[in-house]
């Protein structure tokens, strides 16, 4: 079912927590609002659940071409997992995920039976099996969070919104949940919402993205739009690193205000002088521990520090060292001018003869 | 499990505004309403019938030497009471929170017992023990001690009705209160007696000054538990609400209602000086 | 504890003892002189004292005021701690001081407020009468004292312990169908249940031991308006100690079953502490300066 909200602004007393922010979410999709702590992404979140109620003059919010502004939390049908999956501590899981069920008005709540087997279907969808008797104090971070993903789904919600779903969890468990999830989605096709501060975790899971800063939307795309396209400077240095570089590049139309961005990755290191327009450099440090080195370098002009990533095989042919003076190419430079404009430089600085 | 539309969605209700969750208007409006009935529209209109007496008969009526000897009475040994409060629920909390020994949760219990014991039973049971023929009583009396029916009486009953606040505030905090710290002291070269007084009184004095405010709060209002041991002598050892309780005996309301103000008054104004003062020191001890 | 905090046993010894010394002549002594002064004449004697017909009103009284008050007190906290505890708005910390408003009124100038308001001499009191409504020096009067001095109890217990546990659980319930009070009976009492029993014990602990402001009102009709605490003020004025002393003996038991069931309150909640948002007890900081 799809989700449109429009011109959406909340303010908690002076604080401004979304500032017209519009949302189309087509039917079935999986979408990440992604951003730093404070940009409103969850208060988006819970708009769309109807947990909080956006200001006057806001837009109209619908599902699937109704409007559901109207409708309180309770009327929406949304399903809903909190960051801390507020499961209901004193209920069994099974009584958690029947709860939705349990508390219907007597003409619509199915019979017991039923709702012993919607929960043991739900326990089996979730790998949960087994578990129905325990209390969430007895659970683990990532089976309390798919206890909460079925509870979600037992009222067979239109919509599912999930709140940094990976937040509570421990590295390797977040791996793991985060491949199932997108499995999961990919069976249950339910239009789902999620917040993250992770861009890693979005641009990963994500069939679109919405990159929020203060309290606005930045850009939205598909994870490689954003990644390749970013639409504005906050993009580019929230996903992935990337090193702001002082102007001083010739051979670019550059203007004096313009700001450029490179990613480390982007950045080539040659140990002598090759000709070209390339930056001269001195090594301060190599960080060999991964499959990519991380080195760290001073521009000679300006001191400038500088980060780049250079596999590890090419660190060795080379015959990098640190202390080392070195010549920097890169391979592409993100520019964004102060009107606005934004354009990729391509080999911008390049060794002699490869322009 | 894409949406089915096997449930009928509800039509919007008109008055639906919005947000948290249910039941705000109807809980808020139950509280503030019953809250007015009850203590509010008393207090207040009460208190408005004392200025039917006018400046001039109230300035009367509380400078009668006998009103004042009661409200001098009353608020001195609440205050002296209540530092005394501090000091025993510093101690008390300090051996409850860091010392085990046998039937400590006995003694942590036993704490709350003026709270829970009605006033006046405690006013007897303090009497027949401190009188001078009862069990501490007769042991000070050769002393020339006497302790009921004078205002060390008074204070005596004050300092156990007011115990169980000042232990209850300090406690927490001294629970609370991260060892690392008198740790990381030490390992600084302080002594022992340094650590106490640098870093654990510091943390706790707010929490000091919340117990003395509650004990002397309760102490400049408390009745039962003192009338049985005060003596109750005029000029002596009247405390200010048996006074009133006097007054409204012989139907003197104008006079009963201004000594009710002044206790009002000054104990609001005692308990926003150690408010403030408990604001400054809480917001020194978080800078510490 | 680390070894290096172990204060020397001579210091730690003193203190206990300083503190057990303390507690012993001002809480021990004297409830230990209510039982034997109660039983001073023999078990017999004091139990003739409690049925005398006079002491048998009074414990009656007592216990129909308690059945009045404590019902009232627990509906009024419920809704004050659901609306404080589970919204914002404004003028809630205004609301969360007035609710502990008569924590700092002495009871005496309760009983004082309530006489100017409803007594003969008031125009409401005269309007009362004339409608054979007597508020004052009867049990109307007493019921609206002693409300008034125990309204906070429940509330200050229920709302840390809502606060603690936090909306979520809540907004869930909500977002998957429930109605308030299905919220409030599935979801949320079963979370602070250990607090709202204290709140209620101690309310009712409270309400039968109210003394001041129920003393003011009552009138201290004999065999009518007396409630236990009055009936042993009398007792003990006419020196009938061994009367007094029993009754005051009842109160006293029914503070040590408070206690004791505080105790076993406590040790459930700390039990559950392992769930990091456990309700907890408040002791009796004022509410205003919890941490919110």
């Amino acid at each position: 079912m799809s989700i449109s909200a429009r011109h959406i602004s909340k303010s908690f007393g002076s604080v401004q927590a979304l500032q017209d922010v519009s949302l189309e979410v087509p039917a079935g999709r999986l979408i990440a609002l992604v951003g730093p702590s404070g940009s409103g992404k969850t208060t988006l979140l819970r708009i769309l659940a109807g947990l909080e109620r956006p200001d006057a003059g806001s837009g109209p919010l619908f599902f699937h071409g109704q409007e559901v502004s109207g409708l309180s939390a309770r009327d929406r049908r949304v399903g809903m997992v909190f960051q801390h999956y507020a499961l209901f501590r004193h209920q069994t899981v099974a009584e958690n995920i029947a709860f939705g069920l349990a508390v219907r008005r007597r003409k619509q709540r199915p019979p017991r039976a039923k709702i012993r087997e919607t929960v043991a279907e739900l326990l089996h969808l979730v790998q949960l099996d087994g578990l129905a008797g325990r209390l969430p104090g007895e659970l683990s971070g990532g089976q309390r969070q798919r206890v909460a993903l079925a509870r979600a789904l037992a009222i067979e919600p239109r919509i599912l919104l999930l709140d940094e779903p990976f937040g509570a969890l421990d590295a390797k468990v977040r791996k793991d949940l985060r491949k199932w999830l997108r499995a999961f989605h990919e069976r249950i096709q339910l239009t789902t919402v999620f917040v993250t501060h992770d861009q890693e975790e979005a641009l990963e899971l994500a069939d679109e993205v919405v990159v929020m800063n203060q309290a606005r939307v930045e850009q939205v795309g598909s994870p490689q739009d954003v990644f390749d396209y970013p639409a504005s400077p906050f993009v580019i240095e929230f996903l992935g690193n990337v090193n702001r570089v002082a102007a001083g590049i010739s051979g670019a139309a550059l203007q004096e205000h313009d700001r450029l961005y490179v990613r480390p990755h982007d950045i080539q290191i040659q140990p002598q002088d090759v000709g070209g327009s390339g930056l001269k450099a001195r090594i301060l440090h190599i960080f060999s521990a991964g499959s990519v080195a991380q080195v760290t370098l001073q521009r000679l002009e300006g001191g400038e520090i500088l980060e780049a990533e250079v596999a590890r095989a090419e660190l060795e042919t080379r015959q990098l060292h640190e202390g080392q003076l070195v010549t920097l190419f890169f391979r592409h430079i993100r520019v964004f001018s102060t009107s606005g404009e934004q354009r990729w430089i391509h080999n911008a600085l390049a060794p002699a003869g490869t322009k | 499990m894409s949406a089915t539309a096997s449930l009928p969605l509800a039509t919007a209700p008109g008055r639906y505004r919005g947000g948290g969750l249910p039941g705000f208007g109807l809980s808020l409006g139950y509280t503030v309403t019953s809250l007015t009935l009850v203590v509010l529209i008393p207090l207040a209109v009460g208190l408005w019938q004392a200025t039917d007496l006018g400046w001039g008969g109230f300035w009367h009526a509380v400078t009668q030497p006998r009103v004042l000897a009661a409200l001098r009475l009353s608020f001195v040994t609440a205050a002296i009471a209540g530092a005394v409060n501090a000091a025993v629920g510093v101690l008390l909390a300090w051996v409850l929170t860091r010392y085990p020994f046998p039937g400590r949760r006995v003694v942590d219990a036993l704490i709350d017992l003026p709270f829970a014991l009605p006033t006046a039973v405690a006013g007897i049971a303090l009497t027949s023990v401190y009188a001078p023929n009862g069990w501490i009583g007769q042991l000070c009396a050769p002393l020339g001690l006497r302790i009921a029916f004078t205002p060390l009486g008074i204070g005596l009953a004050l300092i156990f009705v007011g115990l169980p606040f000042a232990v209850r505030t300090v406690q927490p905090v001294l629970e609370n209160l991260d060892q690392e710290l008198e740790e990381a002291a030490a390992t600084l070269g302080a002594s022992r007696l340094q650590t106490l007084w640098r870093v654990v009184l510091p943390a706790i004095w707010p929490a000091v000054l919340t117990g003395f405010a509650l004990a002397f709060g309760r102490g400049v209002g408390e009745y039962g538990s003192v009338i049985f041991i005060a003596g109750n002598m005029p000029l002596k050892t009247e405390i200010a609400p048996l006074l009133i309780v006097t007054k409204l005996e012989q139907f003197d309301y104008a006079g009963a209602t201004a000594i009710a103000v002044v206790m009002l008054v000054i104990a609001f104004l005692c308990l926003l000086a150690i408010n403030l003062l408990q604001r400054w020191a809480g917001r020194r001890a978080g800078l510490a | 504890m680390p070894l290096m905090l172990q204060d020397p046993p001579l210091i730690r010894r003193a203190l206990i003892a300083g503190a057990l010394l303390v507690l012993g002549i001002l809480l021990v002594v004297p409830l230990a002189a209510v039982f034997t002064e109660a039983l001073r004449l023999g078990l017999g004697t004091a139990l003739t004292a409690l049925t005398e017909p006079d002491a048998l009103h009074a414990i009656l009284l007592t216990v129909l005021m308690a059945a009045i008050c404590v019902p009232l007190n627990l509906v009024f906290g419920l809704a004050a701690s659901w609306a404080v505890a589970k919204h914002d708005f404004w003028g809630k910390s205004l609301l969360v001081t007035l609710i502990d408003l008569p924590f700092s009124v002495s009871p005496v100038i309760a009983g004082l407020m309530l006489v100017m308001v409803f007594g003969l001499h008031s125009f409401l009191g005269g309007l009362l009468e004339g409608w054979g409504l007597q508020v004052i020096f009867a049990l109307p009067g007493m019921v609206l004292a002693t409300l008034f001095i125990t309204f906070p109890f429940v509330a200050r217990e229920l709302i840390p312990a809502m606060q603690a546990t936090g909306r979520e659980e809540e907004q869930a319930a909500y977002l998957l169908g429930a109605n308030g009070w299905q919220i409030l009976w599935r979801v949320t009492l079963p979370n602070v249940r250990w607090a709202l029993l204290y709140g209620v014990l101690l309310c009712n602990a409270r309400a039968m031991g109210e003394f001041g402001a129920v003393s003011v009102v009552s009138g201290h009709i004999r065999g009518e308006t007396n409630t236990i605490p009055l009936q042993v003020e009398i007792l003990y004025n006419e020196y009938n100690f061994v009367a007094a002393f029993a009754l005051a003996a009842v109160l006293t038991l029914l503070a040590l079953l408070t206690l004791s069931a505080k105790s076993v309150i406590e040790w459930q909640v700390r039990r559950q502490r392992a769930h990091p948002e456990a309700e907890r007890l408040t002791n009796r900081v004022p509410l205003h300066q919890l941490p919110r």
